[in-house]
């Protein structure tokens, strides 16, 4: 068993129905008991839909238990088909109905279903929601995907490509794709399908049609990618274009899969690169950075952190255990301990120790770095209501770099009005605790950040009250370097003294 | 699915006729009794929940509860893994280890109650004897209790009668014989000083309200109490305090101005207050309560509203949204009706009054758009997609979320249903 407080990922149907709900004309009949109904609200509220998923639940109870629930299962398979004449279903059973082993495979197979039936076996004691819908894409694409289709370059003279991983609930997937596609279409590279998001069963059958696969979401798409290479012989991207660097890297790629030369293409509006070089954004340099998400959003983030805002980057960790591989790597390159981890009181406790300016992370992180007092943007899933912007606002593509760029300086407080606060800190009408001015939001006094237990090291007085006239976004910083610095030199008291040594040998 | 229809009473010529109450069975959009957790784990501050469930359990309560991270909340989950399932794990021990890792982090927790979920109930893990032994290991410093929440048993707020009727045994005797008064449901804090500040004033001595705010506190009851329901959906609750010779005051419920009034009376009755005082106490501020009704009643008075089924709520909210706000009742949704503690709500309902228990949401959703209403009360998954086809909805669930009992809140009530019309009314886009 594991104590679980928040969790980052739900089971593996909900993984399905992000795929189902991303589809048209697809519908999932799962086998589950009274309440399984709540994800329905996950996505018609957070992500607002205006439909219901296409989800039909069973609904059994506890009397039905020793009674019939295979039949209940049929039934409803049946009356929903009937209803909603989907051009394909997907059939599969909750953590509850698992253990109840009706089969809802076979059981749909005895229906004999005027369309295709794909089963899903979605175990829901060891995994988890990104596998539930890879595998659930991956299951799709397998049972639909016409083996006999000629590749759509041969009629057009172009190239063509599939955009593959995009789910519902997904972080600004909407957006994505748009800017990706846009791309593509500037490159001269055709869309042949964009899946799950916005296809129709009939469209999974036309993939093999393209020349290759962008994999734009690893987490969702890379299982089903795979098969289409082994099976189609279609080459798949391996960079994820989040970020300036990243998208200039896709393109590369992309040039080399069709041997082709794209170095020429100068993006419209790539507006990061000069933002970020410009001399007003110099106080962001070296900012502490603590990031945490799924691992591809993370990665690509960090990248972005330490190359395009010149940040530094002082945590990197991921939920999902499936790509710690690739994390682990990141947090190699940038000097810090990988966090793979779905326990958020562990994330927590990471983002309390390394004391970071700003956090990027998921909702979580959010809640996390609201406690703590430090500014945060939320670059990945799972992602709350005011995650899903009305506006266009991607974060991959050139048009997403600039996205990024904007995002996270938000959260900070600007330049001159840092060095203000620093220069003025006893100023009687400044609370340098009510955070940056122009966030309305955070006028409430951010709590201070609890001082880490030094109980061997003991600050003065004097020294205390002088700590206090630090800003409070670095104050966490100068106490905790302070006491290193006292630890490294043996000293078991922090005096003034000790406080402007340690700043000294660190630096700002 | 299968249909049956059941006469809604056994008829009695007197009776004005109604119609057949609407049976149906099938997909079901509502909340297992987990959620109930969202609140309770609120009210009772020195209680934690800790559900031995699947990710799911887990998954489902930080949804329902919109992830809103105020403080390190007072319940979490044991997600059974697959090497529990396999046999690999013995399953109370590796309970005992959560429960010791748990309490050994939270020393502030005086009340654990174990929640069973539809996994833990297909496996038939006791948990009642996973809390009597921890029970016994933690005695006297962390009280031990277990109820179920599942799915496959509860819906949405019967969660909290079975949390509430798992409270009953261990409620202390009473120390003397008077009569005393315990009003049963959990209510907002500001909701329950309010009545007891009127109880007080009508000379009732001494008013329990279950649950307490602490776990040290939890009333006493015996043959001597005498306990009025402040939620229609308590029936195990109930019976368990029969159990313990309490009796139950029969009331309609204390929503809007006129239910206040009654459910008031009819402790104010079994209590022998006198009529005199009773007017004198509840004079005031029924008169407030109808004022603050009077602003929304234009907004109101005329439309037609439609509810799904959710909280057990609906048969009073509905003879409220009726007789206070002069509203047509479409259809009244309810996942179960009891027809005992709402005999009085059933009455005064106007006559024709279309009711539905359990569900078959496609087929409810048929009769909703048919019906058109002017405004439908639904969960969550519903709203959106309903408010797509242009209809004007009211999410339940703040119906459960938000004080709405009691003289002072009559207005906000009203409010709830007015704001979704109103703001339908300024929208130009």
């Amino acid at each position: 068993m594991k104590l679980t407080v928040w969790t980052y990922e739900g089971p593996p149907h909900v993984g399905a129905m992000r795929v189902a709900t991303a589809m048209e004309g697809l519908h999932y009949v799962l086998h589950a008991p009274q309440g399984d109904t709540y994800a329905d609200l996950l996505f018609t509220m957070i992500e607002r839909r205006d439909h219901r998923p296409p989800v039909t639940y069973t609904t059994f109870e506890a009397r039905d238990l020793g009674a019939d629930t295979a039949e209940i299962f049929k039934t409803a398979a049946r009356e929903a088909h009937e209803r909603f004449q989907p051009e394909a279903m997907i059939v599969g059973a909750s953590c509850t109905a698992e253990l109840i082993q009706d089969d809802p495979a076979g059981l749909a197979k005895a229906l004999a279903l005027p369309c295709p039936v794909i089963p899903l076996e979605l175990p829901s004691y060891t995994k988890k929601e990104s596998w539930g819908a890879a595998e659930t894409f991956y299951q799709i694409v397998r049972h639909l995907a016409d083996r006999n289709l000629d590749r759509l370059s041969f009629q057009t003279g172009r190239p063509s490509c599939n955009i593959l991983g995009p789910t519902a609930l997904g972080f600004r997937n909407r957006d994505d794709v748009r800017e990706i596609a846009g791309l593509l279409s500037d490159l001269g590279i055709d869309v042949n399908v964009v899946a799950p998001l916005g296809a129709t069963p009939a469209d999974i059958t036309r993939l093999g049609a393209a020349d290759f696969n962008v994999v734009l979401y690893p987490e969702t798409g890379e299982a089903a990618a795979r098969w289409l290479e082994k099976t189609f012989g279609q080459p798949r991207t391996t960079t994820v274009p989040m970020g300036h660097g990243a998208t200039l890297d896709f393109i590369a790629e992309i040039g080399a899969l069709l041997e082709k030369d794209f170095s020429a293409y100068e993006p419209p509006h790539a507006n990061m690169p000069w933002w970020s070089r410009s001399v007003d954004s110099t106080y962001l340099t070296g900012k502490r950075v603590f990031i945490f998400g799924d691992a591809s959003h993370a990665i690509a983030a960090a990248r972005v952190t330490d190359e395009e805002m010149g940040f530094e980057v002082v945590g990197l960790g991921c939920y999902n255990r499936e790509f710690a591989r690739d994390l682990r790597a990141a947090a190699q390159k940038y000097g810090v301990e990988p966090l793979i981890t779905d326990d958020y009181l562990d994330v927590e406790a990471a983002i309390a120790e390394a004391q970071p300016e700003l956090v990027l992370g998921t909702q979580m992180e959010r809640h996390i770095a609201k406690r703590l007092g430090v500014g945060c943007a939320v670059i990945s899933a799972p992602a709350h209501v005011q995650d899903f912007p009305a506006r266009y606002s991607p974060v991959m593509g050139f048009e997403g770099a600039n996205t990024l760029f904007d995002t996270w300086v938000h959260p900070l407080v600007m330049g001159l009005e840092e060095h203000l606060l620093g220069m003025f800190r006893e100023d009687f009408e400044f609370s340098d605790e009510a955070g940056p001015s122009h966030l309305a939001a955070h006028g409430e006094a951010a709590r201070p950040v609890p001082a880490p237990a030094s109980n061997i090291i003991q600050w003065d007085s004097e020294a205390e009250r002088e700590l206090k006239k630090i800003p409070f976004f670095v104050r966490g910083k100068a106490r905790r370097n302070t006491e290193k610095y006292a630890a490294e030199q043996h000293l078991d008291r922090i005096s003034i003294d000790t406080l402007y040594d340690a700043k000294a040998h660190y630096g700002r | 699915m299968t249909e049956l229809t059941l006469p809604a009473r056994n008829g009695a010529c007197d009776t004005p006729p109604i119609p057949d109450i609407i049976k149906q069975r099938g997909q079901r959009e509502v909340f297992c009794g987990l959620t109930g957790i969202v609140w309770l784990h609120r009210k009772i501050q020195d209680a934690f929940f800790l559900v031995v469930g699947s990710r799911t359990c887990a998954h489902l309560i930080q949804s329902a509860a919109g992830v809103m991270i105020f403080a390190e909340p007072r319940f979490a989950t044991a997600i059974i893994e697959e090497r529990d399932l396999a046999g690999m794990a013995d399953a109370n021990e590796e309970l005992d280890k959560t429960v010791d890792r748990l309490l050994a982090r939270r020393p502030d927790i005086k009340l654990l109650f174990l929640v069973g979920s539809c996994p833990s109930e297909v496996i038939k893990l006791d948990l009642s004897r996973a809390a009597e032994r921890l029970s016994k290991r933690f005695h006297p410093d962390v009280r031990i209790l277990n109820y179920s929440g599942s799915g496959i048993e509860t819906t949405f707020t019967e969660g909290e009668d079975a949390c509430l009727a798992s409270l009953v045994p261990g409620l202390p005797e009473p120390t003397g014989d008077s009569p005393e008064l315990m009003v049963v449901g959990a209510l907002a804090d500001v909701v329950e000083d309010q009545f007891a500040r009127l109880f007080a004033a009508m000379g009732i001595e001494t008013v329990h309200f279950l649950p307490a705010r602490r776990d040290a506190d939890m009333p006493p009851v015996g043959p001597n109490t005498r306990f009025l329901l402040a939620q229609p959906f308590l029936r195990d609750t109930a019976i368990a305090l029969s159990g313990r010779g309490a009796r139950h005051i029969a009331a309609p419920f204390p929503l809007g101005a006129e239910g206040t009034t009654a459910w008031l009376q009819a402790a104010a009755s079994a209590f022998d207050v006198d009529p005199e005082t009773f007017h004198k106490v509840t004079e005031m501020p029924a008169a407030r309560a109808r004022r603050a009704l009077e602003k929304y009643r234009e907004t109101l008075a005329g439309k037609s509203v439609f509810f799904f089924p959710d909280s057990q709520l609906e048969p009073p909210l509905a003879r409220f949204l009726a007789r206070e706000c002069g509203m047509a009742l479409s259809e009244v949704g309810t996942p179960y009706l009891h027809k005992t503690h709402l005999a009085e709500e059933l009455t005064l309902l106007p006559d024709g009054t279309q009711l539905s228990e359990g569900q078959d949401v496609d087929r409810q959703l048929d009769r909703c758009l048919e019906a058109a209403p002017d405004i439908t009360v639904c969960g969550l998954g519903l709203a959106n997609p309903l408010e797509a086809e242009g209809l004007t909805t009211k999410w339940a669930i703040e119906l459960v979320f938000t004080p709405i009992q009691g003289y002072e809140q009559a207005g906000d009530l009203a409010e709830l249903f007015a704001r979704p019309l109103v703001r339908k009314r300024r929208l130009a886009v």
